[in-house]
């Protein structure tokens, strides 16, 4: 290959990788010091252009200077750093203590509710920022052009890097940031006030992000997608160079940047997908990224209150129970199709949740992409019945056992891991899930998704449906709560509560885990083949980020510490969700803000205000 | 009686659903030393964290110089003069010397002379050495001063000390006992755990034997070395 091409192509990915160790060292400060990973920080990246694209151009107005160009673009990382202080305020500060599920749950809140608030501010349209005046042409570099600009950031990163060095070891704040990220207590008993230091590293932090946005906007149009995918890149390049470590992040932007520009010409379908993976294999060798150091109070996972012993229905719950299975089965009967549809969701998603919370309120194993095997498991079924020509009835086998194939195997990678690195590894992993549907067009139809799922003939009517559902999805959350409550569930709470404990009396707790992780796919799988079927077509959307945080907020509704509760949850929240949901333009801006009420005032969920009055009573 | 800087009263104090402390009641006199024994386990840990807000005290009340500190926050706890010595150390490794140090600098006090690093190099000359030094690569008697000289550096009018000999080598243990003495000569009150008898012995004027999350015992030194009955029952393993 032509040299200056490949050197071309070189540089590309260090532009790129100089954008995204900007926004990643916002969120390794962040997440060093206050031990939040903060899903907003692709917001406040996303609010950077946004700001940008309108304070620039305004500038610009005024003279076409250079100068005003980058006093635009700083202007508009303050107002994102302010941003983030207000965020410190009013959230971070009281989920600073509470289980790491929890303070990734609201930060997701917020995610929601800036994704609402951009719209109604700046509109559904892209927005395309100006150029930077001075740096519009491109430059002659072995006989190929290249961007100026893309040559300025380049050097932006290593300058932003310097910057931050000496910002953190000749100023008294940058010691304290680096103290606190190793001990913040202790920062504390030595007189220093840890909020005023979590509130400053917060406006660092979202600087940065702001910053980051800012400096895209010549390359890219402001648009109400940049902070979802930024987020998952950033991510990777924080968990990749080791979390809390600032120059681990530049060596893994570094890293991903080459990769992306080469990974291109060799795949360039999947890309993402080689990013993932080369995250996957850092985290298996060096579990706490390049340089990350192993931290006892990071690695052990400050869980959610677990299931505890799991109780059997009382008198009164057995006869509730038995009145909800019962009005739910004669739905059909006086309900409308509307009422079957949305009966048909709940059943499916009370599968999918409960599944979760398997994972989650069982085994403290807190995965954040469990729509993955939801969605391959939708994907399995739908592509068998249109692009395979397969009846329903194998698809539907099928989808259970994609979903259980990929769990086993993404999950050998995660049950290695724990805590927040664990979090972050599901995560990944569903990010590949997603990139490959979303990129792999021909087979997967990319964005669109597959239409004609339909359901086998005998099964086609709505009623029926709605039996076949109701018969898969009730006997197979029997099945595991039958699990939960045997030796194998009790075996995996024993390891939740003292990993060291039970490998000490011989239990194999990697090898508990990883069965766990794969039964826990196997039901996603089946209940996202139910879906694919109930809803006619599979789209990407089903093993997003949203349809996980949905889960979640699902386990959470019900009440994580109940073996039942994720049922409860999953019809509470998917009824809530299609009630409110056509009333207003603002259901995520809702969604956002209930999830955050969630985690503040009602962490134990419905199933713990049941147990609360059951043990009144 | 001299005045009591510290005033500990009915405090307890527990981790989850675990009691540890049981109503401990103890005071530090202005200027003394006074030492906290009790075997592994006793509860004297505890009692400093408790005093310090480390660890919500769940009942009782801790007056220090006048104002009542109880469930203060630490960080308030320290400015108005208490300083903290943790048993592991917790220096930050990931600092230098002079970078810990700066993490414990706390504005001047009215009529005392401030700590500064020199002064701290002067009474510690090993730390003198390695200012610009990682602080990961000290030996374990270099860390333990590195943590006393952090804590002065706030220029404290008492200190918690909790087992400053614990696990270091007899020159070491020498070197720590001058340091408290040293305190003690500036006019700093301290206050230290210790299970050893002869490091408590030739630092503090008053001691305090705890068990089980209660003080047994309270005289002076002099006293507790020479009453066999409490050393028999409390200290001796
Ligand atoms: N973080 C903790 N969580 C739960 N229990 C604890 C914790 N720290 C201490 N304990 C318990 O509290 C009791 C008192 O411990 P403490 O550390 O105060 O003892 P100590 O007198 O300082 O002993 P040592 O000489 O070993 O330092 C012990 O029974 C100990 O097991
Ligand atoms: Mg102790």
């Amino acid at each position: 290959m032509d040299p200056s091409f490949l050197l071309v192509q070189s540089l590309s990915g260090l532009a790129s990788a100089s954008s995204l160790f900007v926004i990643a060292s916002g969120l390794t400060l962040v997440f060093g010091v206050t031990r939040i990973v903060n899903f907003a920080h692709g917001s406040f990246y996303m609010l950077g252009a946004y700001v940008a694209v309108t304070v620039v151009p305004w500038l610009l107005e005024i003279d076409r200077s250079p100068w005003l160009f980058f006093a635009g673009v700083l202007i508009s990382a303050a107002v994102v750093g302010l941003l983030g202080v207000a965020m410190e305020l009013l959230l971070l500060r009281r989920i600073y203590k509470v289980p790491e599920l929890f303070q990734l749950l609201a930060t997701f809140g917020v995610v929601l509710m800036v994704q609402d608030a951009v719209l109604k501010i700046w509109g559904p349209v892209d927005i395309p920022g100006p150029r930077a005046p001075g740096l519009r042409h491109g430059v002659e570099i072995f006989g190929q052009r290249f961007p100026a600009y893309e040559l300025f950031l380049i050097v932006v990163g290593p300058a932003v890097l310097g910057l931050l060095w000496l910002l953190m070891h000749r100023t008294r704040f940058g010691v304290l940031i680096r103290a606190a990220t190793r001990d913040r207590e202790m920062v504390g008993a030595l007189g220093v006030n840890q909020a005023l230091l979590f509130t400053g590293t917060l406006f660092l932090g979202a600087f940065l992000a702001g910053l980051g946005g800012a400096l895209q906007i010549p390359r890219v149009s402001a648009s109400a997608q940049m902070d979802l995918s930024i987020i998952t890149e950033v991510f990777v390049v924080t968990v990749i160079g080791g979390m809390g470590s600032v120059t681990g992040a530049f060596l893994a932007a570094v890293l991903i940047g080459q990769l992306q520009a080469f990974g291109v010409l060799v795949f360039p379908k999947i890309t993402l997908v080689l990013v993932f993976l080369l995250m996957a294999v850092v985290l298996v060798i060096k579990p706490w990224g390049l340089l990350g150091r192993p931290e006892p109070a990071a690695g052990r996972a400050a869980l959610p209150e677990g299931i505890l012993s799991p109780r059997g229905f009382g008198g009164a719950e057995r006869a509730l129970l038995g009145v909800a299975v019962a009005s739910l089965l004669a739905l059909p009967l006086f309900g409308d199709a509307y009422a079957v549809k949305v009966a048909t969701e709940v059943l499916v998603f009370a599968l999918a949740a409960f599944s979760l919370n398997f994972l989650v309120g069982n085994g403290g194993i807190v995965s954040f992409g469990h729509a993955a095997y939801f969605g391959l498991g939708a994907y399995a079924a739908g592509l068998l019945v249109t692009k395979g020509g397969l009846p329903m009835e194998p698809a539907l086998l099928a989808a259970p056992l994609a979903g259980g194939l990929f769990a086993a195997l993404f999950g050998f990678f995660v049950v290695r891991l724990s805590g927040i690195y664990l979090a972050m590894l599901t995560l990944a992993f569903a990010q590949i899930a997603y990139a490959v549907c979303f990129q792999w067009v021909e087979f997967t139809g990319g964005d669109n998704g597959v239409v004609g799922v339909w359901p086998s003939a005998w099964a086609s009517s709505r009623h029926v449906y709605f039996y076949l559902v109701a018969a898969c999805a009730l006997g197979a959350i029997l099945a595991l709560r039958h699990v939960i409550y045997a030796p194998f569930g009790a075996t995996l709470r024993a390891a939740r509560d003292s990993e060291p404990r039970a490998d000490a009396i011989g239990i194999d707790v990697r090898t508990h885990r990883w069965l766990a992780f794969t039964l826990a796919g196997v039901a996603a799988g089946l209940a996202g083949g139910l879906y694919a079927f109930s809803k006619g077509s599979i789209d990407p959307t089903m093993l997003g980020i949203p349809m996980s945080v949905d889960f979640l907020a699902m386990i959470l509704l019900g009440g994580i510490q109940t073996v039942m509760g994720a049922v409860v949850g999953a019809a509470a929240f998917h009824a809530i969700k299609d009630v409110f949901m056509p009333l207003t333009d603002y259901w995520r801006f809702l969604l956002g803000a209930s999830i955050i009420a969630l985690v503040l005032i009602f962490p134990r969920g419905l199933g713990g205000a049941w147990g609360a009055l059951r043990a009144r009573t | 009686m001299a005045e009591a800087v510290l005033d500990v009263a009915g405090l307890k104090a527990g981790y989850g659903p675990a009691e540890v402390l049981f109503g401990v009641t103890l005071a530090l006199r202005r200027g003394e030393v006074a030492a906290l024994m009790g075997r592994n386990g006793a509860g004297k840990s505890t009692t400093l964290k408790a005093i310090m807000g480390l660890l919500p005290p769940r009942g009782g009340k801790v007056r220090f110089a006048g104002t009542d500190i109880t469930g203060l926050p630490p960080f308030r706890i320290a400015r108005l003069g208490l300083g903290y010595v943790p048993e592991e150390r917790r220096i930050f490794t990931d600092l230098t010397v002079f970078e810990n140090l700066e993490v414990g600098r706390r504005p001047p006090r009215a009529g005392r002379d401030a700590w500064t690093p020199e002064r701290l190099f002067a009474v510690f000359p090993n730390l003198a050495e390695m200012r610009g030094r990682r602080a990961a690569a000290m030996s374990g008697g270099e860390q333990q001063m590195l943590t006393i000289a952090r804590t002065l550096m706030g220029n404290p009018d008492a200190v918690l000390l909790d087992e400053p000999s614990e696990g270091l080598a007899p020159v070491i243990v020498e070197q720590m006992a001058e340091a408290v003495l040293r305190m003690k000569a500036e006019g700093i009150s301290v206050l230290l755990s210790e299970q050893n008898l002869d490091f408590a012995a030739a630092v503090a004027d008053r001691a305090y034997v705890i068990e089980r999350g209660e003080i047994r015992y309270e005289g002076t030194m002099e006293a507790l070395e020479a009453d066999e009955h409490v050393r028999e029952a409390y200290l001796t393993v």
